[in-house]
């Protein structure tokens, strides 16, 4: 069982969004309800610029101490964006950029996404799905000046935004970059995967924290819903669901510690992230598929909050690459290795 | 509320480093000696490969200086176990001892006991297998008849133990053995734990062949055979609660994971360098599951390290850990390209072979050391579900 972490961030994090993170605020904010006490209280704790160096106007946490604070984030289901907002702040970081307050996104998010940086100072390109691009007063933009990789620092206002939203009913918006000019460009040595496996670390933070909120929901409903005369709880047909379920948090938890420790090196680890996503990405399906069925009709419905983690689930093990492309990448890295590489491969991080 | 168990992550101490590319080393040489096969072609049983492993203090590495033990760490013993499972080598003469019997004995036996056997297991002298199954006592540990009953000097046991592992070939057992009947409130109470000396007299051993052919298990069958008393093994009646942390370090632990591996080598190998998309997908998929399989085991090691009992933690790798070595030869046999007449110089032989083996011991895996069903009740236990 986890203890209660000794760590301040995360202590204070877990805080805000008990008092400022409840299912009603959740069901506002997809509807459109920008929940601005939530925002305003991690703002003022200084959260989201949780990795951005004092200099640049940030904590200068330690890496791990963001991660964990999303962690958290994926658990309340919290509509707000702050793993874009950490993101986009250790984008700029790379490129040594100030950090704007207010929320941030990135882009572009995909792997072949592409924008461009003109020669007259302008930007041009579009970026598809961003996240939460309708609130963030800033996008931090991984562009290149010919050959050279930049990243730009962008304001969202006047910017064509076409909105979209993720299953989980989150802001995923289609952005126009043509003919914006960047508040600031700086060379950045980090290249569009490098900045795709920092998008898939981060969500698999999320993707454990949710699924630890799915395991604690379906012990809680299986141990107060009775059938039979019985609580389901006592079912072991019931028992046997929760106790994969419990090994599918456990096996995500541990990709998303193995997705993290591979961030800290200079180079991010491609094949540990790999590894990551694809058994964090199975854990989020296996996972919301036996909370569904623990938590029967009851949580099919818009009225229990089983959604929240479960809607993001499926959404987050979709983005910055899903299981499959990250299987097929992992598969041919092992195959370029050979046979007889492959078990000092699997050790060779330890 | 947070009922998520835990792994913390482990990063394995530098001296590790040193230590695997040694036992690589060893293990290339013995491969090259002639002494085993990496397709496990000779068995996996060797009293003369595991007197080698013993030199090279590779045997009750965790254990007192005292005993014969080296006194390093469990991570250090988790690197050495798994170097020599990847490579498929015969430990099977020593690996039994060296995991749970040897810890039985260090933490509960007799002083005199300890001195003597435990430096013997050490070298890679003693064989050990388990005396635990019954014909009426399978997953239900604690129904075991078996008795001993007390006489001049020690006890005399009769009984039939069955599917011990290795009986045949083993010099000792630990055997849980009926001194009492249980209680109203306890029908865990009655049980205790004996070494048993396997050339003692009114002891049959007889083979059961399994479903590949091998003889593996066995049934033993006791006739008054005595025991002494210095053979006792903690407290009489009360083996109950001495067999919960014995469960920590058999069920989390390479083997739990690793059986089937072979058959993803080979399929990697008939794979080539440049699969199909389809090809590699299925393998990333599979070295994914194997990758956060062997962190989470190597997180219960570091636990032991730290002297926790992560029982139900254990039961979670050995879970996650057996279903995926027990699917993976299906999902080889389907993602491997298929070949025919027309290729005749490819790796066929070697391929089959692995692939053979994992699909045979299979179902094996999510039975032997405590079913899946009982796995997942330990699990809802610890869910307080139960």
């Amino acid at each position: 069982m986890a203890d209660n972490t000794d760590n301040i961030i995360v202590d204070t994090a877990t805080r805000i969004f008990q008092d400022l993170c409840g299912p009603d605020t959740v069901n506002e904010a997809e509807k459109g309800v920008w929940p601005k006490s939530l925002w305003g209280a991690l703002e003022e704790s200084g959260l989201p610029l949780t990795w951005v160096p004092d200099e640049l106007g940030g904590a200068g946490a330690a890496l791990a101490d963001g991660f964990a604070v999303l962690r958290v984030a994926g658990r309340f289901a919290a509509p707000v964006p702050l793993a874009e907002t950490l993101m986009a702040g250790w984008l700029l970081m790379q490129a040594e950029i100030a950090v704007p307050g207010g929320p941030l996104t990135i882009a572009p998010i995909h792997t072949d996404g592409r924008i461009a940086l003109t020669a007259d100072g302008t930007l041009s390109g579009r970026a598809r799905r961003v996240p939460f691009a309708r609130n963030a007063g800033h996008i931090a933009v991984r562009a290149h000046r010919g050959s050279e990789p930049v990243v730009a620092l962008v304001a969202t206002s006047g910017l064509p935004i076409s909105q979209a939203t993720s299953l989980a009913g989150e802001p995923r918006d289609d952005v126009a970059f043509d003919g914006a000019m960047p508040e600031a460009v700086r060379p950045a040595a980090v290249d569009q995967d490098q900045l795709v496996c920092f998008g898939a670390a981060v969500r698999l933070q999320q993707i454990a924290g949710a699924l630890e909120k799915i395991l604690e929901q379906s012990v809680q409903y299986a141990l107060d819903r009775s059938q039979f005369g019985r609580p389901i709880a006592k079912f072991q047909a019931v028992q046997h669901n929760l106790a994969i379920l419990a090994g599918e948090v456990a096996a995500a938890s541990a990709a998303a510690d193995a997705a993290a420790e591979a961030c800290a090196g200079p180079q991010i680890a491609i094949g540990e992230v790999a590894i990551a996503k694809v058994r964090g990405g199975e854990a989020a399906g296996t996972g919301a598929a036996i909370a569904h069925q623990v938590h029967g009709a009851m949580g099919f419905t818009y009225e229990h909050s089983l959604h929240h983690a479960t809607r993001r689930l499926w959404s987050w093990r979709e983005e910055f690459g899903n299981e499959a492309v990250w299987a097929a990448r992992l598969g041919r890295m092992v195959a370029a290795r050979g046979a007889d590489e492959l078990w000092p491969f699997v050790t060779a991080g330890s | 509320m947070n009922l998520s168990f835990r792994f913390d992550p482990v990063e394995l101490p530098p001296e590790t480093k040193e230590l695997r590319q040694e036992v690589r080393a060893f293990l290339r040489q013995e491969i090259e000696a002639g002494t085993f096969s990496p397709n496990g072609g000779k068995g996996s049983f060797s009293r003369e490969f595991s007197r080698k492993v013993g030199a090279k203090g590779w045997i009750g590495m965790t254990w007192p200086k005292k005993y014969g033990g080296h006194e390093r760490s469990h991570l250090e013993r988790y690197v050495v176990t798994e170097e020599m499972l990847a490579a498929r080598a015969p430990t099977r003469a020593h690996s039994t001892a060296d995991r749970q019997s040897g810890p039985v004995i260090l933490r509960y036996g007799q002083e005199q006991i300890k001195q003597k056997i435990l430096p013997q297991i050490a070298r890679g002298e003693l064989c050990f297998c388990i005396g635990l199954s019954e014909p009426n006592s399978g997953s239900d540990v604690f129904a075991a008849s078996t008795r001993a009953t007390k006489t001049d000097g020690g006890w005399l046991v009769n009984g039939r133990k069955i599917w011990t592992s290795n009986a045949h070939q083993s010099d000792y057992m630990i055997a849980l053995l009926r001194t009492s009947p249980p209680t109203k409130e306890n029908r865990r109470h009655g049980l205790t734990q004996f070494l048993v000396d396997m050339k003692t007299q009114g002891i049959i051993t007889r083979p059961i062949i399994n479903l590949t052919g091998s003889h593996d298990f066995n049934e033993v069958v006791f006739d008054d055979a005595f025991l002494p008393d210095s053979h006792l093994i903690g407290e009489v009646d009360m083996a109950w609660k001495q067999a919960t942390d014995e469960l920590a370090y058999e069920r989390s632990g390479p083997d739990r994971w690793i059986e089937t591996f072979p058959a993803l080598v080979e399929l990697v190998r008939r794979a080539g360098e440049e699969p199909s998309e389809r090809l590699a997908g299925g393998i990333g998929r599979e070295v994914a599951h194997l990758a956060t399989l062997r962190r989470m085991s190597l997180s219960v090691a570091g636990m032991l390290q730290a002297g926790k009992t992560p029982s139900v933690e254990a039961a979670v790798v050995k879970d996650l850990g057996t279903n995926f070595e027990q699917a993976l030869p299906d999902k080889v046999r389907l993602l491997a390209p298929q070949t025919g007449d027309s290729q005749p110089d490819s790796n066929d032989d070697r391929f089959e072979e692995a692939l053979r083996y994992a699909t045979l011991i299979a179902p094996k895996l999510t039975i032997q050391g405590g079913t899946r069903e009982v796995l997942r009740g330990i699990i809802a236990r610890g869910l307080g579900l139960r």
